[in-house]
């Protein structure tokens, strides 16, 4: 039996007239107002990385699953695929080059990170930064248990979260 | 316990937990991974993949898609034909007669796996590419597809018909003493056993899909590749080779690489797919993999059904062994695909004593799969799970502990260097001293005897404890070895070590870390050896242009191959200081010694110089001893005499509720010995993560196809990964036997977690359960297979009882 696939009907085709006029927005990225115009099925992982040129944020997965795009969205972790970039209009937003200062010290939670070998390839790293200072915020003062749940969002594929786990706990105890 | 202390030949740096020089640029976004490159002009390529397993492709028709805005180009298969001066490379021909199929980077006439790419489209931004390829039409002519191995050697169905089987090679390897000795042992066996282990696909899942960046010059010819690889100079060679390109105008460069775990240690379509047509079109090229391909266009691991069977005498002293594998192959040979199984040919019987009554044999099979190759272990994990459940079985049938019966085998320290059956050779070991150490921290005896008072019968929640051992062939690899098993390449690694005018170091390594600390090791070891500060090393790696030697990172071996050369590099151009400094200071070059730093006349400490000030004599060259070329540099290529091997018991507690089917891991602890450790931070790291990736494969990972060929668990949210909630914390302890064929007594570490782990889980589940009948559970251990497997055995062992 033969099959013809194709794997949408034809109305991505003329995708111009399909995804409607390109939107104009406004976010504030750590601490720099960026306007430009995007697609509306732009997703805020893509801005950051192709509109902004921050790279730092991580795509790992295309079902929300990873984490590695999570950034903060109005001071709450978010993962930037699942926004779309035209919902961040108006927000301000903190990626992983914004966590350390101007001066090099590393955000207190980096520091956590290195000095407990809590990353090792580094690419769930940003959006695992960004996740714990978001939890840290939530619950300054989480139980392993809280730290493991509390993370349950972000995979990494190299450490097997022990020293991702102590790296948090070390952060809380320093008061990040 | 008793722990040999690490040699340090000076500033203590070897030894040390050091924290790691990559860090800082991974932690603040700075690190560039392939996708994150800026390229100017840039088509972004987009592959049209099957959603057959198994089909002709009768018409495709790209006209809607060239049509549209922003496409630069539509290709089939039968379009980029020209573009192949070979098939895509296997490296592994295991046997004379082993059948390859030709396997190019889109298929024409016929796919074969789901995943197989059939078009591909260029375009102005990834976002167009992936529309357009949705706008191709494909007509297919589909047919049944192959995806059990059982079903794939019955010939059934041909995954390709015009090779007539689906066995693409048997590879045998009988060791007897005297002949029939194999057998004999079996009749005259006081005890045997006879498993079945299913070895389920794995989906590495590296947290960086692939990407590739393809930058040619036109007019001057010379091509640079950027792709998130483990083996930027294995691929060089196959590029060359498999495209026709002039191999001194190809650089390939690994920028920061988000893990690899075997994935990346491969020969890619979009990789030749990439480089092939920027030469074309004369523009770069780049490719970015979304996870669902990741899941069925990247090789996945494992796949293969084991049949072990032990026979021991009645002490319980193994004294044959026989093992039959099949082997899943998937649709093509990938770069190291048949080779996979029997990497762990030689690792069969474990760390025990087995006499000459070896009997192996693999075959390997086509299935309509994505192709498998190396997934961290490689072959390794498989033949330990397949002993170190087998050795429990034995225990049951004689009736005695499994420890007790594991320490009735094991080679002893005093047998050490030991030949082994196979006549490999392992280098050290005391397998005793690390189990004794293992079931210290767990408490062995006291978790036995709370067993026996949980384990009462109507007891719904059962506590299993398993013991794991393994022995791990590292440091791939003595390239006469390699020759042996009729591997396409050598197993050495290349070195440089340059003092500069300034006296900082640049090292040059041909291995490619991803994850693995080589910056921080190796700036470790130069600095051990220089007597320098580690801020003071520079490692470069990863490009061909900048280290044109090396055979790159896989197989545990870069520490104890790439790791060594650095350090005899070291010795090699602490010899040539020495020259220049003799000549300076006017004493014969036997009277000097090199000591923290400095060159000093035996027995005058008084009378020194710095290493520095010889960099800054040898970089001016105005008074060098005659014949001396200026410049402190040296370079190593070293072959190692023999594979390094590391050892270790793990150990895992586990409380199973036979109500649910859940398994909750109590504790988890794992003894890995892999001699001297550079840095046991970035050691005890890499077990945390092999042994997780080991759990993961027990509890919950597997690549999950439907009959038609259809993966189930192509996502991230249908293929289990585990998270941090999802795991337990690990206990490591601690044993250090350091190996005596390198100068560092080092064995490598990157796969020993992963191959101790999935055992230790299953034996600690089924002997939860052994009280209820269970003799086997099949992995993943999920909720539904633990419930089913209970209820199975109950059905059996209570007659009448339902299910």
């Amino acid at each position: 039996m033969m099959v013809t696939w194709r794997r949408t009907a034809g109305s991505l085709i003329h995708h111009d007239e399909h995804l409607g006029a390109p939107v104009e927005i406004t976010v504030t990225v750590n601490g720099t107002q960026h306007t430009h115009d995007v697609e509306p099925r732009l997703l805020l992982v893509q801005y950051i990385r192709e509109h902004v040129g921050l790279t730092g944020t991580n795509i790992g997965c295309d079902t929300s699953s990873c984490g590695a795009c999570s950034l903060h969205l109005n001071g709450e972790a978010v993962k930037s695929c699942t926004v779309l970039a035209v919902q961040a209009d108006g927000a301000d937003i903190r990626t992983i080059e914004g966590m350390a200062d101007a001066d090099g010290t590393l955000h207190p939670m980096q520091q956590a990170f290195m000095e407990n070998h809590g990353l090792q390839c580094g690419y769930c790293t940003p959006g695992m930064v960004m996740a714990a200072t978001s939890l840290l915020q939530e619950n300054p003062n989480p139980t392993e248990d809280e730290v493991r749940i509390g993370l349950e969002g972000n995979l990494c594929r190299c450490t097997g979260y022990h020293n991702i786990v102590k790296s948090v706990l070390a952060a809380a105890s320093a008061g990040a | 316990m008793t722990i040999t202390e690490d040699p340090s030949t000076g500033t203590g740096v070897i030894g040390s937990r050091l924290l790691r020089k990559e860090d800082p640029v991974l932690l603040t976004g700075e690190a560039v991974f392939t996708n994150d490159m800026k390229v100017p002009g840039a088509f972004h390529l987009a592959v049209l993949r099957s959603p057959y397993a198994h089909a002709t492709i009768v018409s495709i028709d790209t006209s809607a898609a060239a049509e549209m805005p922003g496409v630069r180009a539509v290709y089939t298969g039968a379009d980029l034909a020209d573009l192949w001066a070979a098939p895509m490379p296997c490296a592994w021909a295991v046997t004379e007669d082993m059948l390859n199929p030709p396997h190019h980077p889109i298929a024409t006439d016929a796919v074969n796996f789901v995943g197989d790419g059939v078009a591909v489209v260029l375009a102005d931004s990834d976002a167009i590419a992936h529309d357009a390829i949705d706008a191709i039409d494909v007509t297919y002519d589909p047919s049944d597809a192959v995806t059990d191995l059982e079903d794939a050697l019955s010939d059934r169905v041909l995954v390709h018909s015009d090779l007539g089987t689906n066995t693409s090679y048997t590879w045998n390897l009988l060791i007897e003493e005297t002949d029939g000795a194999v057998q004999r042992a079996f009749d005259k066996a006081a005890h045997t056993v006879s498993e079945r282990y299913v070895q389920q696909r794995l989906i590495p899942m590296a947290m960086e899909p692939r990407a590739v960046v393809a930058i040619p010059q036109p007019f001057g010819g010379d091509i640079t590749l950027y792709t998130s690889t483990q083996i930027p100079h294995v691929l060089k060679v196959m590029i060359a080779v498999t495209l026709g390109v002039p191999e001194h105008q190809l650089r390939v460069v690994a920028p920061a690489v988000g893990g690899g775990f075997g994935s990346k240690l491969d020969v890619y379509a979009e990789e030749l797919l990439c480089v092939a047509l920027s030469r074309k079109h004369g523009v770069p090229i780049r490719w970015n993999e979304t996870r669902s391909e990741n899941a069925v266009a990247t090789i996945q691991g494992r796949g293969q059904i084991q049949r072990m069977e032990l026979a021991a005498d009645a002490n319980g002293k193994l004294t044959a062994m026989r093992v039959r594998l099949t082997a899943d192959m998937g649709a093509y040979m990938q770069l190291i695909t048949p080779g996979i199984p029997l990497l762990g040919a030689f690792l069969y019987a474990g760390v025990y004593d087995l006499p000459k009554a070896y009997d192996f044999s693999c075959t390997g099979v086509f299935t309509n799969l994505t192709p498998t190759d190396a997934y961290r272990g490689a072959g390794r994990p498989e033949a330990t799970y397949a002993i170190e459940r087998a050795m429990d079985a034995l225990a049951t049938e004689i009736g005695i502990d499994p420890l007790e019966l594991r320490r009735r085998n094991f080679i002893q320290p005093e047998q050490f260097p030991y030949e082994a059956c196979t006549g490999l050779v392992y280098d050290s070991g005391d397998h005793d001293k690390a189990a004794t150490i293992a079931a210290d921290l767990i408490d062995y005896q006291a978790v036995r005897a709370r067993q026996a008072t949980q384990n009462v019968a109507g007891s719904t929640r059962r506590l299993g404890l398993g013991v794991s051992t393994y022995f791990e062939m590292c440091g791939l690899a003595p390239s006469r070895v390699l020759a042996s098993l009729n591997y396409s390449a050598g197993g050495w690694e290349a070195a440089t070590v340059r003092i500069l005018p300034t006296a900082k170091v640049q090292v040059v390594t041909g291995t490619s870390p991803h994850g693995q600390g080589h910056e921080t090791s190796w700036s470790m070891i130069v600095a051990d050896k220089l007597g320098i500060d580690p801020a003071d090393v520079d490692v470069l790696h990863s490009d061909t242009m900048i280290a044109p030697l090396g055979m790159d990172t896989y197989g545990s071996r870069s520490l104890p191959v790439g790791g060594v050369a650095v350090s005899m590099a070291c010795d090699k151009v602490i010899e040539k200081a020495k020259q220049i400094a003799a000549h300076q200071m006017e004493a014969n070059v036997d009277d000097l010694e090199f000591v923290d730093g400095e060159f000093r006349v035996t027995g005058t400490p008084s009378k020194s110089t710095p290493l520095a000030a010889i960099a800054f004599a040898a970089f001016t060259a105005h008074d060098l001893p005659d014949g001396l070329e200026p410049n402190l540099e040296a370079q190593v290529t070293y072959d190692p005499p023999n594979f390094s091997w590391p050892f270790g018991t793990h150990m895992c507690l586990v409380e199973v509720d036979t109500e649910t089917g859940d398994v909750d891991v109590l504790q988890y602890v794992a003894v890995d010995d892999c001699g001297n450790q550079v840095n046991p931070l970035i050691v005890e790291g890499q077990v945390h993560g092999g042994v997780i990736q080991g759990l993961a494969q027990a509890l919950y990972e597997g690549a999950d196809y439907d009959t038609d060929g259809n993966l189930r668990t192509s996502t991230l949210a249908d293929y289990l990964v585990p998270a941090a909630s999802d795991v337990p914390p690990i206990t490591l302890g601690r044993s250090v036997t350091p190996s005596p064929t390198n100068s560092l007594g080092v064995k490598g570490v990157g796969e020993a977690g992963t191959i101790g782990a999935a055992p230790a889980v299953m034996n600690a589940i089924v002997d939860a359960l052994s009280g209820l009948g269970v003799r086997d559970v099949a992995m993943p251990a999920s909720p539904n297979t633990i419930w089913n497997a209970v209820a199975s055995a109950q059905s059996i062992t209570t007659p009448g009882g339902t299910q």
